[in-house]
């Protein structure tokens, strides 16, 4: 499919269902259950990444002005260690893992194998348009999946390269790249998929979702949100405002759905914090921010249009204490920051997604819960920075979100032992690690037993002395079993 | 809410038992039997409601939206007052409903004998004591479930600590089904409260008996500020499910899973679907002939008559074995059920005659009704129909395309049993697969190769009983699973949360970005110690 694309064929429904086809006769072969084939294929993906490198950041430049060391690190170190571990631990998930019996079904065995569950459809976003499609894949891939990735057509060119690299390095007959808009994603999502993972925004999942359901297909839905950090005024305010900065404008320019999306501060210190943030914006991105080349630029005109709304508001615009510069044409706002905007403002309502950081002041930095959870909608992530440790407790046991960093921010997306992933609004399910394995399996309960010792007192008919004995067995009581066989053995 | 069972009660009285914080009403239907047990087709063809008392036609209200707001409301402040968080909550909570079981175990079991006629043994075997093995389990194992799990963290985010936090994702709503009315129900109310959720559930109007003492009983026993039950039918249901909920748990069939999912979707909300399938039995001629029969019939018409949704749907096995298998079935059927099993008490009748209507149309389908080798009679009256045996029918007759539900039992026979494999995979994945075989190889090919919900080697049903196994479908099936610790997981959040101190801050993370910067940073991210300290030292 991917290389017709030069020939601009329109991808209807019936090419959506050929493909589905293809792909489920070359899992229906059981060839992508091997362990070798996950193994190749996982290498592979590996050696293009190596290989590939100057492509993808070139393409990620070109989508985005991303500066090459977060397209480097953020993108394609972070893939490559997805694919080690899947390497290094492929063996051990695919193990089926024993599980403990019990006396009513003595003598037995159990264990839970993990199988894969068919042809899968990874549909991506384009803010981090190679890390966020191919970790899904490599997920499926270790889960033994045949797939279908559908990138962001909002990132054309990291889309193209991703359908040309895919189908020179993988096996095209169980792992396919369709590129496209909204009819091409409104066609695949009408075949019967066997998992659908979704990163995108909650409108776009509300549809993938009612769409799965009409197959009832299982989803990953991976989803944003406002992400509020939460700063209290006992810290080192230097690395707070470095790691603040790092996780919001050194994060794609804030178009990253775990990015500081607003700050909770009480109000003597917010002057502080404002203070800190325009030091060290100054020294990570000179004088004039407009012009540095370590900031990504807004993805297009379309979000460069919303976000400048957002800034325009009235009520808003007045209260910019930083920043607040762009320029239309080489799609650029400037670090910006904005204290007390009102809460029913449009930047307050919104996922930001983007360089605007707004600062709430509270009287107490407890007060910042009740904000966070008023607002009635669980963000992916929530940040805290504290030497408090009561605060930190109060912090984990009352704020949900997908995740949680306490004096850091959007680092929790390197570890692969934590689960990547939503709850309510900001999505369902998770991945990262073992939990992308896991994402892509079904894990099939087996019970083994033999043909000795078969327990009569199970069968019909019924009679009071087998339910006594039940009662007994059940209840833990041997002297009530021994009991039980007793008096029946005399009726 | 209940016109087609009310009206056939001897006495109804129904009751205004409280009005609730938001000013939610909620009713208690008491129904006083009349001594003769109903029989299913009066049940539900009869939709006399001029019978109706009264009384009951004026406190008839509606469930409607604003109901269902409300309720949700209520429930929706009482989880965040965070009492339903606490330890001390869901034991006291889970401690109620092992009290309530042993203290109305009768009751329950004459409520599922007047829904299903669901003989004594089989209601304390897989209702009773299974809920009650699942909220033994929950009280014993709680505190080590709720505790947060410890992991690794790697070079990248060098110093810190992380851990997943289990939290309850709020307020819940369980959408239940008939067959198994008190166990289907409260086995994922126990999970959503061990996972400290507030609770909604909905019990199926299909077993009236058993929905109406489970509203009863868990108004009594447990706490009403977090923990509700709304009867009804579909009306009740659809508007139940317009509102947004943090999890919906359904068990049921695939089309209202098709529903039920959708309405979720509006809402972002994740679902648990319990459906079912057809759950083939393949059966080797290696086997110890007696026990496998007498096992295959345990899981069949000794589980409710067939009406469960892990029942042995079909047997697959080689041709020249098959009258083997018939034989031993026949005798062992004899055995267990009588020379006339129309008479036996020892099996549950059809739920209501639209089911029976249901199965006598599987039955009487050309092609299929002169494949009948066992059983076969009915009596429509009674709601039952025989352990029917039959050999042999079309792949493409209706019993073979359609869940059956219900005590009949195709055998399909194959040349080699190999062939099964094709058989069994040509359909949706099911609910439960089961093989019988002495050949270790053949079982590991069939582990492998048959995807199902779980599998059972040598049996059938019991996968059900094993708590450390999860419980639930794949495809067709369903979504999710629960049971032990996987229900804690299938009510709760996994929240990721990682700590770090203000120490050991590096550069090296932010702009202006350098190559040097870059080198480190991939270094660090590979985790991989030797390329850290050249990267630091500049070397590579």
């Amino acid at each position: 499919m991917a290389s017709e694309m030069e020939k601009k064929e329109v991808f209807d429904t019936e090419s959506a269902k050929d493909l589905v086809k293809e792909l489920r006769a070359s899992f229906g072969s059981g060839k992508t259950k091997s362990y070798e084939w996950r193994r190749t294929q996982l290498t592979a993906m590996l050696k293009m990444l190596d290989e590939e490198e100057p492509q993808i950041v070139a393409a990620l430049r070109e989508d985005l002005s991303k500066p090459e060391l977060e397209s480097s690190v953020y993108e394609i170190a972070m893939l490559k260690n997805s694919c080690r571990l899947a390497l290094k631990e492929l063996k051990h998930w695919m193990k089926p893992e024993k599980a403990k019996t019990s006396l009513v079904t003595f003598p037995s065995s159990a264990e839970i194998v993990s199988e894969p569950l068919g042809v899968v459809l990874v549909i991506s976003a384009w803010n981090y348009p190679f890390l966020l499609s191919l970790d899904p894949v490599i997920g499926a891939i270790a889960a033994g999946n045949a797939i279908v990735l559908k990138p962001s057509e909002i990132a054309p060119a990291s889309a193209s390269l991703l359908a040309k690299l895919v189908a020179t390095y993988l096996d095209s007959s169980c792992i396919k790249v369709v590129e496209g808009a909204v009819p091409e994603t409104s066609a695949l999502l009408e075949q019967k998929w066997d998992k659908i993972f979704y990163t995108g925004n909650g409108r776009v999942a509300r549809v993938v979702m009612a769409a799965a359901a009409k197959h009832l297909t299982p989803v990953v839905l991976e989803l944003g949100g406002k992400s509020p950090v939460i700063v209290d005024s006992d810290i080192n305010l230097l690395v707070a405002t470095r790691r603040i900065i790092a996780g919001k404008w050194a994060c794609n320019n804030g178009q990253a759905c775990i990015s500081p999306d607003y700050i909770i501060t009480t109000k003597d210190y917010a002057s502080k914090l404002v203070d800190s943030f325009k030091n060290e914006l100054e020294k990570f991105y000179g004088k004039n921010p407009l012009e540095s080349k370590d900031l990504s630029h807004i993805v297009n005109s379309n979000h460069f249009v919303r976000l400048s709304k957002l800034l325009d508001e009235d009520n808003v615009s007045s209260k910019i204490v930083h920043g607040g510069e762009r320029d239309k044409t080489n799609l650029m706002i400037a670090p910006t920051i904005l204290l007390d905007v009102p809460q029913d403002s449009l930047i307050m309502n919104e996922e930001i997604f983007g360089p605007l950081l707004p600062i709430i002041t509270v009287d107490k930095v407890e007060d910042s819960f009740d904000v966070i959870n008023s607002s009635g909608t669980k963000p992916l992530s929530a940040y805290l920075f504290t030497n408090n440790k009561k605060l930190k407790e109060k912090f984990v046991a009352t704020v949900s979100a997908g995740g949680l960093v306490v004096n850091d921010t959007t680092v929790h997306v390197a570890e692969h032992t934590l689960p990547f992933g939503g709850v309510g609004d900001s999505g369902i399910g998770a991945y990262h690690g073992k939990f992308s394995f896991d994402a892509f399996s079904h894990k099939k309960a087996v019970l083994y037993r033999g043909f000795a010792c078969d327990a009569f007192v199970r069968y019909p008919p019924y009679t009071r002395g087998k339910l006594r004995f039940f009662q007994a067995f059940l209840g833990g009581s041997i002297l009530g079993m021994i009991r039980a066989v007793l008096r029946w053995s005399k009726s | 809410m209940k016109i087609v069972s009310a009206a056939l009660f001897k006495d109804c009285t129904t009751s205004i038992v409280g009005v609730g914080l938001g000013g939610i009403i909620t009713y208690r239907h008491t129904y006083k039997f009349n001594q003769v047990r109903f029989s299913g087709s009066v049940r539900s063809s009869c939709y006399c409601c001029a019978t109706l008392s009264s009384t009951m036609e004026k406190a008839k209200q509606t469930f409607d939206v604003d109901n269902a707001a409300v309720l949700v409301n209520e429930l929706r402040k009482t989880f965040s007052s965070g009492k339903t968080k606490s330890y001390e909550w869901r034991m006291s909570q889970l401690e109620c409903i092992s009290k309530m079981i042993d203290e109305k175990e009768k009751e329950i079991i004459d409520a599922l004998h007047e829904d299903l006629s669901k003989p004594e043994l089989e209601a304390f075997l897989s209702e009773i004591s299974m809920t009650k093995s699942s909220c033994k389990l929950a009280l014993k194992e709680l505190k080590r479930w709720m505790m947060p799990k410890k992991v690794e963290t790697s070079m990248a985010t060098y110093p810190s600590s992380a851990e997943i936090v289990s939290e309850p994702l709020g307020v819940v709503l369980v959408i239940s089904t008939w067959n198994f009315p008190f166990l289907l129900s409260l086995d994922p109310v126990i999970g959503a409260i061990a996972a400290g959720n507030a609770v909604v559930l909905k019990p199926s109007e299909i077993a009236p008996a058993t929905s109406s003492l489970l509203a009863r009983l868990l108004g009594e026993y447990m706490d009403k500020s977090a923990i509700r039950v709304v009867e009804g039918a579909i009306a009740e249901t659809s508007t139940l499910l317009e509102v947004k909920w943090d999890k919906i748990f359904f068990t049921g069939g695939a089309r209202v899973g098709r529903i039920v999912m959708a309405a979720a979707a509006k809402h972002l909300t994740p679902v648990t679907l319990e459906l079912g399938g057809k759950c083939p039995a393949v059966v080797d001629s290696n086997v110890d002939l007696e026990v496998t029969a007498r096992r295959i019939i345990a899981g069949k018409w000794a589980c409710n008559n067939g009406q469960a949704c892990i029942g042995v749907d079909y047997i697959i096995a080689t041709k020249e074995f098959a009258p083997k298998l018939i034989d031993a079935l026949r005798s062992v059927l004899e055995e267990f059920f009588g020379k006339d099993p129309m008479e036996s008490k020892d099996r549950s009748r059809i739920v209501d005659s639209f089911h029976y209507k249901r199965l006598i149309n599987l039955l009487d389908e050309d092609k299929v009704s002169d494949k009948v080798v066992v059983g076969g009679q009915r009596n429509e009256s009674q709601l039952q129909i025989a352990p029917t045996i039959l050999l042999d029918v079309p792949e493409d007759s209706l019993i073979m395309q359609e869940e059956i539900f219900g005590p009949l039992l195709p055998i399909i026979t194959v040349e080699k049993l190999e062939d099964s494999f094709d058989m069994i995979n040509r359909k949706p994945k099911a609910l439960a697969a089961y093989l019988f075989s002495d050949d270790e190889q053949f079982k590991t090919k069939f582990v492998q190769n048959i995807s199902a919900g779980g599998i059972a080697i040598n049996d059938t049903v019991l996968q059900l009983t094993v708590l450390s196994l999860p419980f639930g479908g794949v495809g067709e099936s369903g979504m999710g699973s629960y049971h032990g610790e996987f229900s804690f997981d299938a009510f709760s959040h996994k929240k990721a949360v990682l700590y770090r101190s203000f120490a050991g801050d590096s550069p090296t993370r932010y702009p202006p970005y350098t190559p040097a910067k870059e080198k480190q940073m991939k270094a660090l991210l590979s985790g991989n110690l030797l390329n850290i300290i050249l990267a630091l030292l500049g070397l590579i």
